[in-house]
């Protein structure tokens, strides 16, 4: 891929800093722009089942338990009880030690368990340390690993550093056998890198380095996901099939709580990225409040009335 | 197959406006039949419906506004402190602010452009005009123009079809702010915005004769440009015309500013921050159904990545949506008028007779109504005629250079010179470029932003004088001293 | 007896070069007063001059616009330490081209060397005078600055034949701006001199050109010619300007109308101290946009 027989830092940094510049009042008024699509109501109920099926549900307190992660893992299977239509999502995230009560918890519903790893959401911590986190969560049954790139290594200039913490994560997050890999999506941390050109460079970063998705943030630092990052990664993964023919993943985390902004983010990966990446395989909203919203506005389309918070469960 | 989004037909409601069944001349302050009685009709572009009659003013009519102009100079006008003129400025900002949306609803159907245009840019962008030039009114001795700056008297104003209202207000907002009155003919295919501003002059308590609007055809600019009460002639349109009126006025002391035509080249370089400069190409030639004087309808793009812009192009051109302008999802609307279709298809064809290569995007056009596919052409030389003329749609015309030097003697060979993108993330090379190349407006990484603070005008055969900002100013003062 | 006086040959002054018309014509020169005497023949310039004189002009824009305000305002001020060295010889030449006493003629031969020295002063100040910051509604660098038009075609005054003439070729060239000048028709002589002090000095051959001759003639030549971007009119006293407007017109040329009102022109008086106008008719505002981003 880089051409270069052997990979060190400097072959790495030479090609990630021979991407091509963004220009951030370009790309914001460009996610400005397409945030002005307005949708058709039929569309709009397709879009809202497809925002719910994507989500993954999450919880990532210090105060986390078994029965907070229990009752997270009712709701993500029976998002609206007054509607059992209604699609599960996508999958649960949490903290390593939670992986095998959700795991437990979710059964046969088929929706994924995520768990964040690699001494998250700072990622500071040596790799064993980082390896070790890992494992613990495969081995629990996770079926996607969330970890998180070493943001000072990547601001130091150590890319070298970084593309082998990914490699070797996901190295561990494989399974013997017949049994799934767990999939890697790797965060970013978006808000720590700054600006845009660090985002794309850190965006083909991960791919290089084996990532099955590219995701936004933490949820633990401010700015987290906004349209025009997730804009920069959507092109980031469709420029990474062009060249490749794979298709990555993208999951913006933190910060989205309206239904109209998941719509929103979904006329972006239609338009940016391409139909191709609207499914819950190629594209997530991690969140935890935005799936009330989009109970609250599902409903309405179905009853033709405002709903209130007190017609959508709190788990 | 996942289902492809379906975005709304999602159309601003026509209700907002009230559209008379016709109209007459707005001279000292009140809408009076023209001499002859005849009229005109203005359609929507998009559907071809009459939208209502227009008055064709003669030259009787115009003389008539003339002398409203002048009277209202002479009594009211002249004799106003710049603070009193100013606050009038103000008061009409603020309406055509609260009228915005009906500004832009009419503005769409009269003209065809997509809804958000009108709304999120040319209603907009003329209110800040007025409100602008408004402070202007009584700094006029701070704009470093020289010591006494003078108005001039009757302006006659002819503006173009691709911003009807924009126009109107970069003409009018400087006029009345430096202290003179003003005829104005709005182009005959978009006449009705021009109409409704007559309106807010009514409701500011503007003084009658302050601004006359007269509506009709070229014959009826003809006999404001020669009307010899006329003290400065303002004019935006092609370069044929503001030739003619040159001319016309030849040997006069009438003063003149000219908008003319241009043929923008847009300059990609391989170190171009791509993502965006693929939108800039777009805005820049389907912007307004490329109906831009400043379209950067020539792009010049690096040869050695000229196949991945190219293919980044079409891949965006294909997300383009083209159809209903009230529709707020749509990108491309409606050509302006049949005339202006007709000679869009005659250049595109004379490209693909000189062996350019043709390309759209799959889009469906209405049935009805003036239409035409954003269209890219590849292989295009200097000597083509599509790279040379001024084609005012949505054509887009692909050139390579190799070098620097290049670039720029490709940008510069033309008679034109209004506007220039350039696109590369070497801000040394930006100012090196931009100080060569010969045109008025240099976008640099953006293409297609207006501000009233910022002047506008062209090099060469786009023109002389400039359009906003304390540049602007200048085209309707006198600030001459004895040589 | 008194010595024979070794006169001059005056010539055209065309691309740093002092040409014969190509023409092979000239023309008597006279001085001005009761009884005309014979001053000179000068070259009777012909449309190919106009020609040589437009591709000297033309070729002689990048250099002179492309150098340092501050190189301009230099080579500028240079010519008039020239033009002091050369007093005498433009007092007697404007005493009889003008037909003024001495003391006359030395006023005005003083006032436009002061003139060009005024002038000289002016180029890195016109940028900062008429460029500024515009402070649009965006997250954009928004810079207007003045550039040089091109070249201008330029008829000079037909009284005024060393102020007049400087008053005009000055305000054009110090922003960058190359001329081609026809002189006044019948008093020619200053002018070429001027051209000798302009060749003696360091301005670049073909900044300034200068064509002797029948305004009549050469005038429209240069108004419709495609490749001068502006023409001053100054010298159209005696001719129907209105046509040679009408011919620029062709190009979009931007023109500089004679003084006076209506149809008539006139001479301004060209003692009176100037004012921009002259220097801004020939710029163009150029206006650069960029994003501020990070």
């Amino acid at each position: 891929m880089l051409g270069v027989a052997s990979l060190t830092n400097k072959a790495l940094r030479t090609w990630l800093h021979g991407l091509p510049g963004v220009d951030q009042v370009g790309i914001e008024a460009r996610a400005a722009a397409l945030a002005t699509r307005s949708i058709k109501t039929t569309s709009k109920s397709w879009a809202i089942d497809t925002a719910i099926g994507m989500i993954d549900l999450t919880t990532l307190e210090g105060a986390d338990t078994p029965g907070k992660v229990r009752s997270l893992c009712a709701k993500a299977q029976l998002p609206d009880p007054s509607d059992l239509g209604t699609p599960q999502v996508a999958a649960v995230c949490v903290y390593g030690d939670m992986v095998g009560i959700a795991k437990e918890a979710l059964g046969s519903s088929g929706i994924h368990v995520a768990a964040v790893a690699t001494a998250f959401p700072s990622g500071r911590a040596s790799l064993a340390v980082k390896l070790a986190d890992t494992k613990d969560a495969v081995k629990a049954g996770a079926d996607e690993i969330d970890m998180v790139i070493d943001r000072g290594a990547f601001l130091s200039g150590d890319y070298r550093l970084v593309f082998d913490q990914i490699a070797a994560v996901k190295e561990v997050c494989a399974r013997p056998g017949d049994a799934p890999d767990a999939h890697l999506k790797v965060i970013l941390e978006t808000g720590e890198l700054a600006t845009y050109d660090n985002v794309r460079r850190a965006s083909w970063l991960a791919m290089l380095a084996g990532a099955d998705f590219i995701k936004t943030s933490t949820g633990k630092v401010q700015p987290a996901a906004t349209m025009p990052v997730t804009l920069l990664m959507l092109e980031a993964v469709r420029d990474w099939r062009e060249l490749t023919g794979e298709m990555v993943g993208v999951k913006p985390a933190g910060g989205i709580r309206t239904s109209k902004d998941a719509l929103r983010y979904l006329v972006m990966v239609s338009e940016i990225a391409g139909d191709d990446w609207l499914s819950p395989d190629w594209f997530r909203f991690g969140a935890s409040s935005l799936l009330t919203d989009l109970l609250l506005q599902r409903q309405k389309l179905r009853t033709g009335a405002y709903s209130g918070a007190d017609y959508v469960t709190i788990d | 197959m996942t289902p492809r989004f379906e975005y709304a037909p999602a159309p601003e409601s026509r209700s907002v406006v009230d559209i008379a069944s016709s109209y007459g001349l707005f001279i000292g302050g009140e809408f009076v039949d023209p001499a002859d009685g005849k009229s005109f009709k203005t359609i929507n572009p998009a559907t071809e419906e009459k939208l209502a009659d227009v008055s064709e003013a003669n030259a009787a009519d115009v003389d008539k506004a003339v002398r409203a102009a002048r009277r209202a100079y002479d009594r009211t006008w002249s004799r106003l402190s710049g603070a009193e003129r100013g606050k009038y400025l103000f008061r009409i900002a603020r309406i055509m602010a609260e009228r915005a949306r009906e500004f832009a609803v009419l503005e769409t159907l009269d003209n065809g452009k997509p809804i958000k245009e009108s709304r999120d840019v040319d209603v907009p962008t003329a209110a800040a005009h007025f409100f602008y030039h408004a402070g202007w009114a009584d700094k006029l001795d701070y704009a470093g123009l020289g010591p006494n700056p003078r108005s001039l008297g009757v302006v006659g104003q002819v503006i173009p079809w691709n911003f009807p209202l924009l126009m109107l207000a970069w003409k009018i907002a400087p006029a009345l702010a430096t202290g003179n009155t003003v005829v104005l003919k709005p182009a005959e295919t978009t006449p009705l915005t021009a109409l409704l501003f007559a309106d807010v002059c009514r409701q500011a308590d503007l003084p009658p004769g302050v601004v006359n609007i007269v509506t009709g055809a070229g014959a009826t600019g003809q006999a404001l440009i020669e009307h010899p009460d006329i003290d400065k002639i303002a004019f935006t349109g092609s370069t044929g015309v503001g030739k003619s009126i040159a001319r016309t006025i030849a040997g006069t002391r009438k003063r003149l500013s000219l908008e003319l035509g241009g043929k923008a080249a847009n300059i990609v370089f391989d170190d171009a921050p791509v993502d965006q400069a693929v939108e800039g190409i777009v805005n820049g030639i389907f912007f307004n159904q490329g109906h831009v004087c400043c379209a950067g309808s020539r792009l010049l793009v690096q040869e050695s990545v000229a196949d991945d812009v190219i293919h980044r192009l079409q891949r965006r051109l294909q997300t383009l949506r083209v159809g209903d302008p009230l529709d707020k999802n749509t990108d491309v609307g409606a050509i302006n008028s049949a005339a202006q279709l007709a000679r869009i298809t005659e250049l595109v064809k004379a490209g693909e007779a000189e062996g350019a290569q043709r390309w759209s995007p799959e889009c469906t056009l209405p049935e009805r109504g003036y239409w035409f596919a954003p269209t890219v052409f590849t292989g295009v030389s200097q000597s083509h005629r599509i790279a040379q003329e001024e084609i005012f749609g949505p054509v887009l015309s692909v050139l390579t250079f190799r070098t620097p030097d290049e670039a720029v003697a490709k940008a510069n060979n033309t008679p034109y010179g209004l506007s220039a993108g350039i696109w590369t993330d070497k801000g040394s090379r930006i100012l090196a470029i931009a100080d060569r190349l010969r045109a008025g407006v240099v976008w640099a990484n953006t293409f297609n932003r207006f501000d009233p603070t910022s002047p506008f005008g062209g090099y060469k055969e786009s023109g002389y004088g400039r359009e906003g900002g304390r540049q602007g100013l200048a085209a309707y003062l006198d600030t001459e001293g004895t040589h | 007896m008194a010595r024979l006086e070794v006169r001059k040959t005056y010539k055209l002054y065309i691309g740093g070069k002092f040409p014969r018309s190509e023409s092979g014509r000239s023309y008597e020169v006279v001085s001005t007063g009761r009884s005309p005497k014979f001053l000179a023949n000068a070259a009777q310039g012909s449309r190919k001059d106009i020609r040589d004189a437009v591709v000297a002009a033309r070729g002689a824009v990048k250099g002179w616009s492309g150098a340092t305000a501050y190189n301009r305002g230099q080579v500028l001020y240079r010519v008039g330490e020239i033009l002091e060295g050369r007093r005498e010889q433009f007092i007697a030449e404007v005493s009889a081209s003008e037909g003024l006493t001495k003391p006359q003629a030395t006023k005005i031969v003083d006032a436009a060397i002061d003139r060009w020295v005024w002038y000289a002063g002016w180029p890195d100040k016109l940028p900062q005078v008429l460029g500024n910051l515009n402070p649009v509604a965006g997250p954009y660098f928004d810079i207007s600055a003045p550039e040089p038009t091109g070249v201008v075609g330029i008829l000079a005054p037909q009284a005024s034949s060393l102020l007049g003439l400087v008053s005009v070729i000055a305000p054009a060239i110090v922003s960058g701006n190359t001329v081609v000048v026809i002189t006044s028709e019948d008093r020619p002589l200053p002018a070429i001199s001027l051209g000798e002090v302009l060749a003696t000095s360091d301005v670049p051959g073909g900044v300034v050109n200068i064509v002797t001759g029948r305004t009549a003639e050469l005038a429209p030549w240069l108004a419709s010619h495609a490749d001068v971007n502006a023409i001053d009119l100054a010298g159209a006293t005696e001719l129907p300007w209105g046509e040679l407007e009408a011919a620029a017109a062709d190009t979009v040329k931007r023109v500089v109308r004679p003084a006076g009102d209506g149809a008539d022109a006139v001479e301004p008086d060209w003692l009176e101290a100037p004012d921009l106008s002259r220097m801004t008719a020939f710029l163009e505002t150029k206006t650069v946009w960029h994003p501020k981003g990070l």
